[in-house]
């Protein structure tokens, strides 16, 4: 067997059925190895940077590693942003790159790029693979790294020489024999038993979870736990879907864009019980104003984030399945109390609103809204980033976890429409949804070659309000409205001060999305008026295969309620109301 | 407050592993002042030894990172501890006149340094010691006249396990 014949050996042993990626040449000795292997699946993307972001769409939406095949040099370097996605928002990953001979590494030969240089600080681990004989450990380290602990991409180097070279008695270790990594999963008893009477001590407790619960696949658990105690949650928007939207404890998704209810909540509560969470900049405002009326308990398998941002009182290290289940057993019933009656209160008070646009032009959170009613809680919701991503976040329906993924920590336009590739591979029997915007579908528009081709019947959704909205609103907010560059139909004739009056523009919106939607063999729709969003959404969703539906919505609608960056979480400013 | 820090960083001896720690550190903005790599008696093992001055909840943030890496096998911070050996070593070029000769041959002898080389006007002195040690060398040879100075940086090594009745070891 040759290098390339025991890496796609070693893939299906790990149980791979689906890689996306790109050829080149240097990978060719692998790509001949598939062309003859047709239990893998492979998906052709139109760039690396689709693969990768279609291989982390695959694994957030199934729960397994995804895996991406790409070349040296800049296949290699076109994955560099799909992999810091992964790795800011805990995705496990395996990105295979080619490289050069190596006996040619470190000549700056064709196609060369030094990518465990590149790769370090944005994976979890990273592997130059010299020898054909490490390969198979390699491989098997890779992804026993990739998914377990706190899940992140791992990458792989495989020279071309590696690929080619033969080995004589080739067999897929069984053991794994890394003696500086192993994950804590159990948590410290005694620490979960003080946990479990600080909760029945406390006033106001108040649960603050996120992208760790999915990856623990906690759900249940932390369910359980909410039906024992009745502690109010916060959910981030890493955890939106693992606590249903309308369970009577859930206070919205805190932050920056929370909920008022949320962040009233997490500025009053006495006792933070937060499990999943990394303490985001997005979420916390200052560290020291965030909860700072409370004993602050976190539960994570890391242990570098406990303390990081926010001092902690309770730690508890250990994988939030295993700790939710055990404090669940220590923990005293709770039944709702004034604090619940409270929270309530204030979520039946600041309920998320919004006003009905005055310009003859559809409100963008209207889009999100109705969508609710044509789809089903086994909906994939893929989001891309900015203004549409938070609406996505706010006023859609989430009710289970690994159905709305969206780039969190990195916050990557262009992520939406191949992660919904790789969502919709990943689950061929559901429906996929993409909420994109003008801005960010164009960063991988491409990616509709690959939507068409393979027939995957996602719903793209791109709420069009002709500017990269989310930095337009901060401009708007912050900059005395100097839009500067976020115009997307902004030419060189443009005054320099317009502030986007729609009815003295002259320009055309470019490109034409239904044309561009037509020109790959998908079904292209508009809405422009409000009338039109709800038969447009209704023809698009009953539509077999993929569509393309655009949503011309008001220009200038910010997102509210909002904590401008570095103020604490009771500056909230909350819009105009209707 | 920023303090003095020497941390023991017990590691796989893989290829790149170095790169991964000074690029950790560098990409988590901690700043390093000396670190020295060296092989242990087990070929696998490698040890890396870090001095860092920060506070001391930067340091621990400094651990945990650094026990992140697959490769860490262990890390520890000996900054407080007692039972550890800390030494360093240091050559020496100083300008010297022939009258001050056997001044610093004298204060040589007094730290246990050893001439290496001596010539008209210049000698070379090789020293060892713990870190302290090494400091005040310097200071005193100071008014000599020092050309050029190279220490190895710090490297330690626990001592062996001791009952635990109050035995103090400064150095
Ligand atoms: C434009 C924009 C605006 C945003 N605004 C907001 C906002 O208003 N509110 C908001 O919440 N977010 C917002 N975000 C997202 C934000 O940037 C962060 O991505 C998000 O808050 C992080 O979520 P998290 O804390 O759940 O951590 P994640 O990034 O999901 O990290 C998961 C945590 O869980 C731990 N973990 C992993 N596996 C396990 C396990 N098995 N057991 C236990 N622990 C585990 C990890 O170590 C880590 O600490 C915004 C993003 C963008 C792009
Ligand atoms: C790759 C990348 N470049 C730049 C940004 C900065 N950014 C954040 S949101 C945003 C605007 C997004 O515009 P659009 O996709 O049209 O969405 P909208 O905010 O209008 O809903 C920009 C430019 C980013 N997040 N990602």
């Amino acid at each position: 067997m040759n290098g390339a014949e025991i890496l796609i050996d070693a893939l299906k042993k790990e149980g791979v059925n689906t890689i996306f990626g790109y050829p080149g040449g240097v990978v060719i000795p692998i790509f001949d190895v598939l062309y003859s292997t047709p239990d893998i699946r492979f998906v052709l993307t139109r760039h690396e940077q689709g693969a990768t972001h279609a291989a982390d769409g695959y694994s957030r939406s199934t729960g397994k590693v995804g895996v991406c095949l790409v070349t040296s040099g800049p296949g290699a370097t076109n994955t560099i942003t799909g992999i810091a996605t992964a790795k800011l928002d805990s995705s496990p990953l395996v990105v295979i790159s080619g490289q050069v001979h190596t006996s040619n590494i470190g000549s700056d030969a064709f196609q060369e790029t030094d990518m465990i240089g590149l790769t370090r600080s944005i994976c979890k681990h990273n592997y130059l693979v010299k020898d054909v004989h490490d390969l198979a450990k390699t491989i098997k380290e890779a992804f026993y790294i990739a998914k377990s602990g706190r899940p992140g991409p791992v990458s792989i180097d495989l020279p071309v020489n590696v690929q080619n070279a033969k080995v004589k008695n080739y067999t897929y270790p069984e053991t794994i024999d890394l003696p500086g990594y192993k994950p804590v999963l159990e948590g410290n008893t005694l620490q979960i038993e003080k946990l479990a009477r600080a909760i029945e001590q406390a006033k106001k407790p108040l649960l603050y979870t996120g992208g760790g619960i999915i990856a623990a696949n906690a759900t249940d658990s932390l369910l359980a736990l909410l039906d024992k105690t009745q502690i109010p949650i916060v959910v981030t928007l890493m955890g939106l879907g693992s606590v249903p939207y309308d369970h009577p404890c859930y206070l919205g998704m805190p932050g920056m864009h929370g909920t008022i209810a949320a962040n009233k909540a997490l500025m009053e509560c006495d006792l933070l019980i937060a499990v999943g969470v990394r303490f985001d900049d997005r979420v916390t405002g200052p560290p020291h104003l965030f909860a700072n009326q409370a004993t602050i308990a976190h539960i994570d398998i890391d242990p570098a984030e406990i303390g990081k941002n926010v001092k902690t009182h309770l730690p508890v290290v250990g994988d939030a399945k295993y700790v939710l289940e055990e404090l669940y057993r220590h923990v005293k019933p709770r039944l709702p109390d004034a604090w619940n009656e409270r929270t309530t209160y204030w979520k039946k008070q600041y309920p998320l609103t919004y006003r009905k646009s005055k310009d003859g032009l559809i409100s963008p959170q209207s889009v999100i809204d109705k969508l609710n009613d044509f789809v089903g809680p086994e909906t994939l919701v893929v989001t891309d980033v900015g203004q549409h991503q938070m609406w996505a976040a706010m006023y859609y329906h989430h009710q289970k976890p690994r159905h709305f993924l969206s780039s969190g920590g990195l916050g990557t336009m262009g992520f939406g429409l191949p992660a919904a590739i790789g969502a919709s591979i990943g689950n061929p029997q559901k429906p996929v949804v993409c909420i994109s915007g003008d801005g960010s579908i164009q960063m991988n528009i491409q990616e509709l070659a690959t939507c068409s081709i393979n027939h995957l019947p996602i719903k793209i959704l791109i709420i069009n309000n002709t500017y990269l909205g989310m930095v337009r609103q901060w401009q708007d907010l912050f900059w005395n409205k100097k839009y500067s560059q976020v115009c997307l139909k902004q030419g060189p004739t443009c005054p320099p001060d317009c502030t986007g009056d729609p009815k003295t523009c002259p320009f055309e919106y470019i490109p034409d999305f239904v044309k561009v939607a037509e020109a790959y063999n998908i079904k292209g729709l508009r809405a422009s008026t409000p009338e039109e969003v709800i038969p447009v959404l209704k023809e698009g969703i009953e539509t077999q295969g993929p569509v393309l539906m655009e949503f011309m919505v008001s220009r200038e609608e910010n997102v509210f309620p909002m904590v401008s960056a570095g103020k604490p979480l009771s500056d909230i400013m909350t819009g105009d109301k209707p | 407050m920023k303090e003095k820090h020497t941390i023991i960083v017990t590691v796989i001896n893989s290829p790149g592993v170095l790169a991964r720690i000074s690029g950790l550190l560098y990409q988590r903005g901690f700043n390093i002042e000396s670190a020295i790599a060296a092989p242990t008696e087990d070929p696998k093992i490698y040890k890396v030894i870090l001095v860092v001055e920060e506070s001391d909840e930067y340091i621990e943030q400094i651990v945990k990172q650094l026990n992140k890496l697959i490769d860490t096998i262990r890390v520890v911070d000996i900054s407080h501890k007692d039972n550890y050996i800390v030494r360093e070593y240091i050559i020496l070029k100083l300008d010297i006149q022939q009258k001050n000769r056997t001044d610093l041959l004298e204060l040589s002898k007094q730290f246990n340094a050893h001439v290496i080389d001596i010539s008209i006007d210049h000698i070379i002195i090789e020293l060892s010691g713990n870190p302290q040690k090494i400091d005040r060398f310097i200071e005193l040879v100071r008014p000599f006249g020092i050309k050029e100075y190279v220490r190895s940086g710090e490297f330690a090594m626990a001592e062996y396990q001791k009952s635990k009745k109050g035995e103090k070891n400064g150095s």
